[in-house]
């Protein structure tokens, strides 16, 4: 094999099917779609395949009045204009006013690069499809110098999405795909070990139980990820809450539970047989 | 090569494109597959693009490497050959290969699959013969793989035959999205209005004009379609909810709309609509209909399923005389052409008194992809 192969990471456990998705991904060629729900670690994800291969990590956090051309550069027009009446600079080179956006940047580099796409699907619904001919032909034009840029090395590139809007079928088509789980139970304890080291034994046990007791409600639009529970255990010890407790009831479970509509659901779910105390 | 697996992934619905088939082969052939799990990995991480069709391809792999349980010597040298697909010949010399080419082992494959399939024909295919798999972890050392947390023996067969992405199955296809691509055909723009100043273009060809003020005016691009949605969110609307809210998140997210108002009903609309249903703030509905401009688009969205006195009554609360429900929905056509009805019920329920009459009032289309793509098409030109 050609390609260098994704073995995981130092601090990122990666499970195998995720694996023989980023190592698709780097054979083939081809971007890496992740999907899942918040706080199950897609963005560090492109961390860790760059640091496991050694390569530097860009990265472009897309926000809903991003544009794809702004990926590739931007033309300051009004810099150049300002220069040319009162700055007194040679303005007659454009190149000076051109800056190459993360995208851009990744397809000049020297060496190969991680790109990572964060949250993709915030953008506005075209946004995916803007970026095809970029990602497959791994070059774009400059209009304004009329120039064609290459890749010299063909980035990693890895696109995140939390499924807020769907994306466009000729852009999955050409992604391999990957939907990563959410964290089961032995493997949240391990993630709230990292952050609140020093938790009650017990508390965490119950408070765990509860979670996804929580999270096991049908209908829900908003589950509490990961960030929330961290929330909630720091809630609760900071409030001297005991184990008992949450097992007769929910306590602070606005942490949780946010949406008005979810609070009604939680209300409705209390009635029925076996959801006592939730 | 593997056309079997093709074949069931289209049997259960997944549209596997050429590329994405040809991508998957490939990555077989340069050896990314290593092993039948790693097949299974490799398959879904090409030919899916959705945790949604996880499920499907599931049943897929499932239904077509099966078999492979059942016949050892085969699976043992699949599993030889997906290791290192070019090092075939030179394993078969080491006599590590029963079969003399790649075909033919593929042509066992396949026969195998038939026989198998014969068997577990009437009974529960997915079942299979889990148990026996003869290779287990060990065959995972020599490869390389850091295991995660989730490691353990499972075999892509058994992986798949676990269906453990069963609940993120959503046969429910209609998505934001569509709904939103659908409704921008109702978009009408057209340039109107006064002159103004377009700041960025005026920049850009200042600056192109070396600096020399080069003002670009322009009339501004505006959408006139103003529309209305009307809601129902009755009780035997509750099914709907998801994709009711779907279609709404869509409206109210297209960009461009001159207008874009949306009230709820209950059931059938009398004299108030709600604006806010859940905070109980209503309007009544003759000032709506006051609101309304003939050019205004209208859509109802309710299943139009009642107890027909809901619907035909002419008397209010306290006895007054009062229109019915039928005749208020009939003074919203009349007022304007363009309305059309929603239904999500499936059409087999659409043989109801008081749907049959409503649907005499308004053109009624299922709220489906193409029953919005037609109303939609009527709401441009409701001649």
């Amino acid at each position: 094999m050609t390609f260098k192969r994704f073995e995981g990471g130092q601090r990122y456990i990666a499970d195998e099917g995720l694996m023989a998705s980023v190592n698709a991904a780097l054979a083939l060629r081809r971007p890496l779609l992740v999907k899942g729900e918040p706080g199950t670690g897609k963005t560090m994800l492109a961390q860790a395949i760059a640091e496991g291969l050694g390569l530097k990590l860009l990265s472009w956090h897309v926000k809903s009045t991003t544009k794809a051309i702004e990926g590739l550069y931007t033309y300051d027009v009004v810099q150049r204009l300002n220069d040319s009446r009162f700055g007194g600079k040679d303005v007659s080179d454009i190149r000076r006013y051109i800056h190459l956006g993360p995208l851009g940047r990744a397809l000049t580099s020297d060496e190969q690069v991680v790109l990572l796409i964060d949250e993709v699907d915030k953008a506005d619904l075209e946004f995916p499809n803007d970026l095809l001919r970029e990602l497959d032909e791994m070059s774009f034009t400059i209009r304004e110098l009329d120039e064609t840029v290459v890749a010299k090395q063909r980035p990693m590139v890895v696109i995140t999405s939390n499924a807020e809007k769907d994306l466009p079928d000729a852009f999955l088509r050409r992604c391999v795909f990957h939907y990563i789980e959410f964290p089961d139970k032995e493997r949240i304890r391990k993630i709230v070990g990292v952050h609140h080291p020093n938790l009650e034994h017990k508390l965490l046990e119950s408070a765990v139980e509860r979670f996804y007791k929580l999270r096991s409600v049908e209908g829900l639009r908003k589950k509490p990820s990961t960030s929330e529970l961290l929330d909630w255990l720091l809630v609760l010890t900071r409030a001297g809450v005991k184990p008992e407790q949450i097992e007769a009831a929910l306590p602070f479970s606005g942490v949780l539970i946010k949406q008005e509509q979810d609070r009604d659901l939680l209300e409705r779910v209390r009635g029925r047989p076996g959801w006592k105390g939730l | 090569m593997f056309d079997p697996f093709l074949m069931n992934l289209r049997a259960e619905g997944l549209s596997v494109g050429l590329s994405e088939w040809l991508a998957f082969l490939e990555g077989v052939k340069t050896g990314l597959a290593r092993s039948v799990d790693g097949l299974y990995h490799l398959g879904r991480a090409l030919l899916v693009h959705s945790e949604a069709h996880y499920d499907l391809y599931d049943l897929a792999f499932s239904h077509t490497f099966s078999g492979l349980n059942a016949s050892p010597e085969l699976m043992k040298a699949m599993e030889r050959w997906l290791e290192n697909p070019a090092d075939f010949d030179a394993a078969r010399a080491r006599g590590e290969h029963p079969y003399k080419s790649v075909e033919e082992m593929l042509e066992a494959f396949k026969k195998t699959m038939a026989e198998q399939q014969e068997r577990h024909q009437g009974g529960n295919r997915w079942v299979g013969t889990g148990g026996t798999s003869p290779y287990g972890t060990g065959g995972r050392a020599n490869m390389g793989v850091q295991l995660g947390e989730h490691g353990g023996g499972r075999s892509g067969v058994r992986l798949a035959e676990e269906r453990r992405w069963q609940n993120y199955r959503t046969d429910q296809i209609l998505e934001v999205r569509d709904f939103a691509v659908a409704l921008r055909a109702l978009r009408h723009l057209a340039r109107e209005g006064e002159e103004k100043l377009d700041i960025d273009e005026t920049i850009d060809a200042t600056a192109k004009n070396a600096g020399e003020i080069d003002l670009v005016l322009r009339r501004d691009r505006k959408n006139r379609v103003k529309v209305a949605l009307f809601m129902d969110s009755g009780g035997s609307m509750y099914p709907h909810t998801e994709l009711v809210s779907r279609l709404f998140t869509a409206a109210k997210e297209a960009k461009g709309f001159k207008s874009f108002d949306h009230y709820y009903f209950h059931n059938c609309i009398y004299q108030h609509v709600w604006t806010d249903y859940e905070a109980g703030e209503r309007l009544e509905s003759g000032k709506v209909l006051e609101r309304l401009d003939p050019d205004h688009r209208l859509i109802f969205v309710g299943d139009a399923s009642m107890a027909p006195w809901e619907l035909f009554t002419k008397s209010a609360a306290l006895g007054m005389p009062a229109p019915s429900g039928l005749d208020r929905f009939e003074m919203f056509k009349r007022k304007c052409e363009a309305a059309v009805w929603l239904n999500p019920d499936s059409k087999k329920f659409w043989d109801h008194p008081t749907v049959t009459a409503i649907s005499t009032v308004f053109p009624m289309h299922a709220l489906t992809l193409d029953g919005l793509r037609d109303a939609i098409r009527f709401l441009r030109a409701p001649h």
